[in-house]
């Protein structure tokens, strides 16, 4: 957690301490609180809500404030911070930021119908007027890494190290697949998902498999990549990424990623929220609302 | 199909894979042997690989990195030889205590110090001369082409069968473990022999950690090891406390993974489940047809009381 | 000479001071680690303890945490007292959960809801215990060391659920599409009620809390194994195999059967941890494909919790509470002071480490007093010391 969020944190403390004082100002103020499974410099899914967040905060300045809380992959830890955000009643949106929270959410929101919550990456507000659900059309983003990987590859084949085949994952690696197809019909994707969003070692080793059966791209998604990451640049050959960056660590192999901008359909709820609709509504990261964007790496700069 | 999937980089993969088992799994087994259970291996393992990484981004140096991983798996072994040694401590528990402290403080640092994932540049393969090209039943890709610490793992296991077996300091450390009584009796000193395997086998869990984070991975992330050094300790109740089984145990353990990991990118319709489960139910199965026969020390997890 | 009574209750009590001690001292490192990162100490221990039992929905959400690591703990008391180490408590856990929630939702609607509950609570009992049955039939019988087997039917547990969660098991309604792994919600009358404390209608204590009867379940849980290690023959042939396991033989005890019983409780008492987390508070299974995001390392801390309570059942009570406060209040302290999550799990290895620790003076308290009290019984037994042949 870096210096501005604890000094954010200080300063809710402060205005509690200060207590009710008629505070103008405090009223304007929109707070967020937002858990998430791991941890905030993960380089994917974590990481692009905290830096949703971050850059929410850096454009309304004093008009925002958010507290977040990492590592959370104790689903049942984020259950009890969620309940005590919403007791507390100062936030006005709590955000469960984490497919496995879902069910928490259905518990929780009921009990605080005052409170919005949202959660992702689900489009199920499980009909409640106080849910907003958000997810990312991660295979737009897959289908073009898939093209440019298969007009890149040389061999012919192209691994995918994936982590459990659920949610935006298996968004991402089913357009990656259809996008390299799309190109080149013969190309070989070789996929493997390896059970785990953690597990570096296996998730290496998933990706040195592929490059001693010939590929000569890969890619991958979820905060277990990192070990893949390395494995393209010590082979010298072209790494495409998705949810976050990775551009910086993976230098001159990363080629494009899709990075997920929560923060554009956390401006629309929040403009919600303040019209007085705490709910109801599911919103899509596209490639066209801008909710996602390519960016390019320094392959071949 | 068996020759796509049976190829020479499966095996090649196993022997990468066994390698971070190898370092922290000896080096438990010298703990065991001298009646110690250090539980909290993952927890060192992550400090080990965090210290490595660090001093390996910030001098440039793997080497170094090495150096440090083996300086802090000797202070963190120092600890815990002095809370279940010189403090009596139940080891089990005070394992899962250094675990957890190791998990947490390695993370801890990396947020502060490093950030976010980067790589080092760490140890490159080394091709021996000569034997690395031979063509042979993939000789050459499986055994020669890797980095130095794979070699000095496999190293490690005549290294260590010889100082088990056949030196002074060996025959201390299994004194100490069948029969500490006897071992005080003869003038040993429980409490020194003791010390010294946990802090031996600390420093080898820290290289193992180092093993991943500048040679293998070459990356540092929160909990790099998942968990791996539990596998370790487990393999060392596979080899029976002996380098030779716990080498048997990593490799099997190892190869299933790598198998599994091709079989999966070869695209066969297993369920992904059930190919990851795989070198667990292996690993159990063959110690049920193993041999029967156990050299479990006496004295482990009993700390010792000299009997006035 | 002061009454025995009063001295006993005095000795009990200054028993307490080194792990009191050994608190101050962890806080005190735990300090140094919070000051080096510019947080301020005060609020960091005032936060922990406040989001551990400041609030009332505080003090539910401890007791909450407590409850499984309880389950987990008696069981490990059981195993520990036949000389079983018992690492496998988040399998087992798994395993109880699975079969519990396929009989809840299996048989939910179908017959009286009570009875729904009973079934579902006995197989997750009963898978829990299977599979810690079967650790213990491979120590026993092929001589698989149960600390092997037990991390790695870990393992074994949550590729399982994963595979189950993914295909049979999978809510219908979420079919074909690509969330998270569940179950369907079980049915709200075979949930476990929330426990409430007092009458007065609307002035109970913990009303509007996650608080849920597995409370009672557990501590229900640890009257029996108390009895049952204590008074009862089963108890008494279990921990004579722990204490001696040769002299046990030489009784007559049948020394293997007793390590699969054991294992077979152990694995029972996780079990049960397992689909009491599934009827009480999160009313379905679902992973996110690792094993503590279901068990919340319940498995693990169980053992710890045991050890603190002295392999007693009873003792394992307050000692989940404690810990179910720590990992509770610890959470609070990164929510209200911006601690990261880090911090906390290295802070809580410090206790665990520090607490285990002062056990050797309570430990040496007691002998003195022992040797004070009975000389008799205090002489140190005579050590068998034939020097024995130490093999390569």
């Amino acid at each position: 957690m870096n210096k501005r969020v604890m000094s954010l944190v200080l300063m809710v403390l402060a205005a509690l301490l200060i207590g009710l004082l008629p505070s103008v100002s405090a009223q304007d103020v929109f707070r967020v609180a937002a858990v998430a499974p791991s941890a905030t410099n993960d380089l994917a899914f974590s990481q692009s809500m905290f830096d949703a967040l971050t850059k929410i905060d850096a454009e309304m300045g004093d008009a925002f404030e958010f507290v977040f809380q990492d590592g959370t992959f104790v689903v049942d830890d984020a259950a009890v911070a969620l309940r005590e955000w919403a007791a507390s009643g100062e936030y006005d949106l709590i955000i469960a930021h984490g497919s496995q929270y879902g069910a928490i959410v259905e518990e929780l929101a009921p009990e605080f119908p005052e409170t919005s919550f949202a959660w992702g990456t689900d489009q199920n507000t499980f009909g409640l007027p106080n849910v907003f659900a958000y997810t990312a059309a991660a295979g737009e983003g897959g289908f073009l890494n898939g093209a440019m990987a298969a007009m890149m590859s040389k061999s012919g084949i192209i691994g995918v190290v994936g982590p459990i085949e659920v949610g935006d994952a298996k968004l991402y690696v089913d357009g990656f697949v259809a996008g390299a197809a799309a190109i080149r019909p013969d190309v070989q994707v070789q996929v493997t998902y390896i059970q785990s969003f953690s597990d570096v070692p296996l998730a290496t080793e998933a990706a040195n498999t592929f490059v001693a059966n010939g590929a000569d791209v890969l890619t991958g998604t979820a905060q277990m990549v990192v070990g893949p990451i390395a494995v393209a640049k010590e082979n010298g050959i072209p790494w495409f990424g998705t949810q976050s960056s990775q551009a910086e660590l993976s230098e001159a192999s990363g080629v494009m990623f899709q990075v997920y901008r929560w923060d554009v359909v956390l401006m629309d709820m929040i403009a919600s929220i303040q019209g007085g609709t705490l709910g109801g509504e599911s919103y899509t990261l596209t490639l066209a609302n801008g909710g996602l964007q390519m960016v390019m790496g320094q392959h071949g700069s | 199909m068996i020759d796509q999937i049976l190829t020479a980089s499966v095996f090649a993969a196993a022997l990468r894979l066994a390698t971070p088992y190898m370092f922290a799994s000896i080096g438990e087994m010298f703990g065991q042997r001298s009646g110690v259970l250090n539980l909290g291996v993952d927890g060192i393992m992550l400090m080990g690989a965090f210290f490595a990484h660090y001093v390996a981004l910030s001098t440039g140096s793997a080497v170094l990195g090495v150096g440090a991983a083996l300086v802090v798996g000797a202070v963190m072994g120092l600890a815990m030889a002095f809370i279940s040694v010189t403090l009596k401590a139940e080891q089990g528990i005070s394992g899962i205590g250094v675990y957890l402290f190791g998990l947490g403080m390695s993370e801890l640092l990396f947020q502060r110090l490093v950030g976010t994932p980067r790589s080092v540049e760490g140890f490159t393969d080394i091709y021996i001369p000569g034997l690395s090209d031979i063509q042979f039943l993939g000789i050459g890709e499986i055994f020669f082409r890797h980095n130095i610490l794979v070699y000095v793992a496999f190293l490690l296991v005549p290294i260590s069968a010889y100082v088990i077996s056949r030196t002074p300091f060996g025959l201390m450390i299994r004194a100490v473990g069948q029969n500490p009584q006897a071992a005080d009796a003869m003038g040993i000193s429980v409490a020194r022999v003791r010390y010294m395997t946990v802090i031996l086998g600390s420093m080898l869990a820290g290289l193992a950690g180092a093993s991943l984070s500048v040679a293998l991975l070459k990356v540092f992330q929160q909990n790099l090891t998942s968990g791996l050094g539990f596998i370790a300790v487990a393999l060392v109740y596979f080899g029976r406390w002996r380098p030779v089984g716990i080498l048997i145990g990593a490799l099997l353990f190892s190869f299933v993974n790598a198998l599994q990991l091709q079989v999966s990118a070869i695209g066969l319709d297993i369920p992904a489940e059930f190919a990851v489960m795989a070198p667990y139910v292996i690993t159990i199965i063959a110690l049920v047809f193993a041999s029967r026969q156990t050299e479990k020390p006496d004295a482990l997890t009993k700390p010792f009381e000299r009997g006035e | 000479m002061p009454r025995p009574h009063a001295r006993a209750w005095f000795d009990r009590l200054f028993d307490l001071f080194p792990p009191a001690i050994s608190l101050f001292a962890a806080l005190a490192v735990a300090s140094i680690l919070l000051i080096a990162l510019n947080a301020n100490v005060t609020d960091a221990y005032v936060a922990l303890i406040t989001g551990a039992f400041g609030t009332e929905n505080a003090t539910a959400e401890t007791l909450v945490k407590a409850i499984p690591v309880l389950f987990v703990g008696i069981g490990i008391c059981v195993a520990f007292r036949a000389n079983v180490i018992n690492i496998g408590g988040e399998g087992q856990m798994i395993a109880g959960a699975v079969a519990g929630v396929a009989v809840a939702l299996g048989f939910g609607g179908q017959m009286a809801p009570f009875m729904v509950v009973i079934l579902s609570l006995v197989a997750g009992f009963i898978a829990g215990a299977l599979y810690g049955g079967l650790a213990g039939f491979l120590k026993a019988y092929f001589n698989v060391n149960e600390i092997l087997s037990t991390i790695m039917l870990n393992q074994v547990a949550v590729q399982m659920m994963n595979f189950l969660l993914n295909g049979p098991l999978l809510d219908p309604t979420e079919a074909g599409t690509n969330h998270i792994p569940k179950t369907a919600r079980i049915l709200a009358e075979i949930q476990l009620p929330r426990l409430t404390i007092g009458w007065t209608e609307g002035m109970e204590l913990f009303a509007r809390t996650r608080l849920h009867y597995g409370l009672l379940i557990a501590v229900l849980l640890a009257v029996v194994m108390y009895v049952l290690l204590w008074h009862t023959p089963l108890g008494y042939r279990i921990r004579a195999v722990g204490f001696n396991e040769r002299a046990s033989r030489y009784a007559g005890i049948p020394v293997r059967r007793q390590v699969v019983l054991a294992m077979f409780l152990a694995g029972g008492c996780a079990g049960l941890a397992g689909v009491v987390q599934v009827l009480g508070l999160q009313y379905r299974l679902q992973t996110d494909g690792s094993p503590a995001g279901f068990t919340a390392n319940a498995g693990f801390n169980g053992i710890v919790a045991a050890l603190f309570g002295g392999l007693n059942p009873f003792g394992a009570i307050p000692a989940s509470i404690f810990f179910g406060g720590l990992l509770v209040g610890a959470q609070n302290m990164q929510r209200d002071i911006g601690v990261p999550a880090s911090l906390i799990t290295a802070v809580n290895g410090i206790i665990v480490v520090f607490a285990v620790s002062s056990q050797v003076f309570v430990r040496r308290r007691r002998q003195r007093r022992l040797q004070a009290e009975s000389p008799v019984i205090a002489k140190p037994e005579v050590v068998e010391v034939a020097p024995r042949k130490v093999e390569a």
